[in-house]
């Protein structure tokens, strides 16, 4: 069974439609590897053997039926517990949702339903998607495969745990500042944000409406896409999804082909702040990347060094008004209603029992930016700021197909290290914010190991709005030479658990 | 100079519907006071002549036929409720003496 645990998702799903293996046996070997893994690992918040097996049964029968399923029907993946599922609980990692049994599913959830994936369970996360390390789950850390005593990243960390622990071949994740491509690059795996609008926000549970971007995790380039591929496209339940084609990922994930490609290399990433060991496997990169005949730039982005303070105003403001929905009234946890109280005690009292320290800090200074007689110099100053980002990537692709950086200034940090200092939490997202504030497509795909501590390092590829096929071609040129050099991918290097 | 006193966390609580303990209070005023002072920084893009963005990508208003849908029946709307009575939500009092 364990062989099954190494293979692609594209090979599974080739296998289970050629009914060599079945969907039943692929779901019990990954089942088998959580039970194994999780003691160690803490990625799941929620396993149900029952109901996994239960739906690995009717892919099965709908493939003997002869029913005509997708590419990865029948292979099982690990949704982050921001995705609304009716059958099983969602709490978005926070105790005010405890428990919680959303009664619809999320667009993300319905359209992996269709297309035969089946749920493996879901995974811990930083509560509603607020953190860089996992820490901030009210269920406590999720560690790294790579070394236990270090975070996995944020906030998708379980998500990135799950893919990198061999516990799934796939997961979903939400990235609103790095949360899919920060715990990917710390992880060792591959991580896609799409283009804001490209996959469907309906039964995400809401952090910042307009970063918010679901997206895939996987283990190498294509199977990433293929994932892209089944939940994305426009859908009429989110009034800011797109009306567009999805860009074809797949194709270009296949094709790996970057001659003639102009990179630009964002001169603002780098020097203080980055670990030596980041910065070397980086320009590694860039060197690979030119060997592999793309024409190689530095670019200048003066805006983007104002991005994290702006994401720090933009995003919280939003939360301060999107979390307000948790009001201890329609569902959800409820305390102190006593008889005695009122519903805004009552409402007040639930609240402080029911969100961590994290997300009370931020409704806290969403609330402050979005005070009269401070609005205008922090979330109005912020929302300018956001346009001259928008407008330095729109000059940056103007002279070249995509921009590279590392992914993180440094690899997995140790658990405990920030987790009472914010601001030294937030830089972990210093590179990755941008494309959150542009709404553009931006991949992490491993590029090495860093010297001084052996983790993971991950090589950002950013593109423009809807030119998410470009991150694959570049992602799946860069695997391919890099395995190619490693003698097989870079996560045969992580420690057994 | 703190921009962020003890007593404007407290008052940030209080319109955040958030009943935090006195200790709380202290903690998350040192902890937003140096998180203000760092973004405060978006102060120095000279912007005056600068749209402000509130999204990414343009948007447009999106308009659906006014047709009667399947949505949720009763039972599912209520199924996560805290209290229930008579297929409604129950509340606690929302008027102030009348308890």
């Amino acid at each position: 069974m364990t062989e099954l645990l190494h293979k692609t998702a594209a090979e599974l799903g080739r296998l289970i439609a050629a009914r060599e293996v079945s969907a039943v046996e692929v779901a019990q070997a990954h089942l088998d590897r959580i039970a194994e893994v999780e003691p160690k690992v803490n990625a799941f918040l929620h396993v149900d053997a029952e109901t996994t097996l239960a739906q690995a049964r009717s892919v099965d029968e709908r493939i003997a039926g002869g029913e005509r399923l997708g590419p990865l029907a029948g292979v099982p993946v690990a949704h982050k517990d921001v995705f609304t599922t009716t059958d099983m609980p969602t709490t978005a990692g926070s105790k005010i949702l405890e428990g919680w049994r959303p009664p619809y599913d999320a667009t993300v959830t319905s359209r992996l339903r269709e297309a035969g994936l089946v749920i493996l369970g879901k995974t811990n996360l930083d509560e509603f998607a607020m953190g860089s390390s996992t820490e901030n789950s009210a269920y406590g850390p999720t560690r790294n495969p790579w070394d236990l005593a270090r975070i996995p990243g944020g906030s998708s960390g379980g998500s990135s745990a799950a893919v990198a622990a061999y516990q799934a071949p796939l997961s979903t994740g939400t990235d609103t500042g790095g949360s899919i491509r920060q715990p990917a690059a710390v992880t060792g795996i591959v991580g896609m944000k799409p283009t804001y609008g490209g996959s469907s926000r309906y039964g995400l549970i809401a952090f910042a409406s307009s970063l918010d971007t679901p997206g895939p995790f996987a283990r190498n380039v294509l199977d990433a896409a293929l994932l892209h591929e089944a939940f994305s496209g426009h859908d009429v339940m989110d009034s800011t999804s797109i009306h567009a084609h999805v860009p074809p990922v797949v194709e270009a994930a296949r094709q790996a082909d970057i001659a003639g490609l102009r990179v630009g290399v964002v001169k603002e990433f780098g020097g203080e702040g980055y670990q030596p060991g980041v910065l070397a496997r980086f320009h590694e990169a860039v060197e690979l990347l030119e060997s592999l005949g793309a024409k190689v730039v530095e670019v200048s982005c003066p805006s983007f060094g104002y991005a994290l303070p702006a994401y720090y105003l933009i995003a919280p403001s939003e939360c301060s008004s999107n979390l307000a929905r948790f009001d201890a009234m329609r569902y959800g946890l409820r305390v102190g209603d006593d008889g005695t109280r009122s519903a805004e005690e009552v409402m007040a009292l639930t609240r402080a029992a029911g969100f961590g320290p994290e997300v009370k800090r931020r409704i806290m200074l969403g609330t402050y930016a979005l005070s009269s007689g401070y609005y205008d110099a922090y979330y109005g100053q912020a929302q300018k700021v956001r346009t001259l980002i928008s407008r330095d990537f729109d000059a940056a692709f103007h002279q070249v197909d995509v921009l590279v950086s590392p992914t993180t200034p440094t690899t997995a940090f140790p658990i405990g290290e920030r987790a009472d200092d914010p601001m030294a939490m937030y830089l972990a997202d210093l590179c990755t914010i941008p494309t959150n504030l542009a709404g553009n497509a931006a991949i992490s795909v491993p590029c090495g190991l860093a010297d001084e501590d052996g983790l993971p390092v991950g090589l950002q590829i950013m593109a423009s709005v809807l030119g998410d096929d470009r991150c694959y071609r570049v992602g799946a040129a860069v695997e391919k030479a890099l395995e190619d050099r490693w003698g097989g991918p870079l996560l045969a290097k992580a420690p057994a658990l | 100079m703190s921009a962020i006193t003890r007593d404007e966390v407290a008052h940030l609580a209080r319109l955040s519907r958030l009943a935090l303990a006195d200790e709380e209070l202290d903690h998350f005023a040192a902890q937003l006071d140096q998180i203000v002072a760092a973004v405060a920084r978006v102060a120095e893009v000279a912007a005056d002549d600068i749209p402000p963005s509130s999204h990414a990508l343009p948007l447009t208003n999106v308009f659906r036929p006014d047709e009667v849908r399947r949505s949720l029946t009763p039972e599912q709307a209520l199924s996560g409720a805290p209290a229930v009575e008579d297929d409604r939500f129950r509340v606690p009092r929302i008027l102030g003496e009348e308890a």
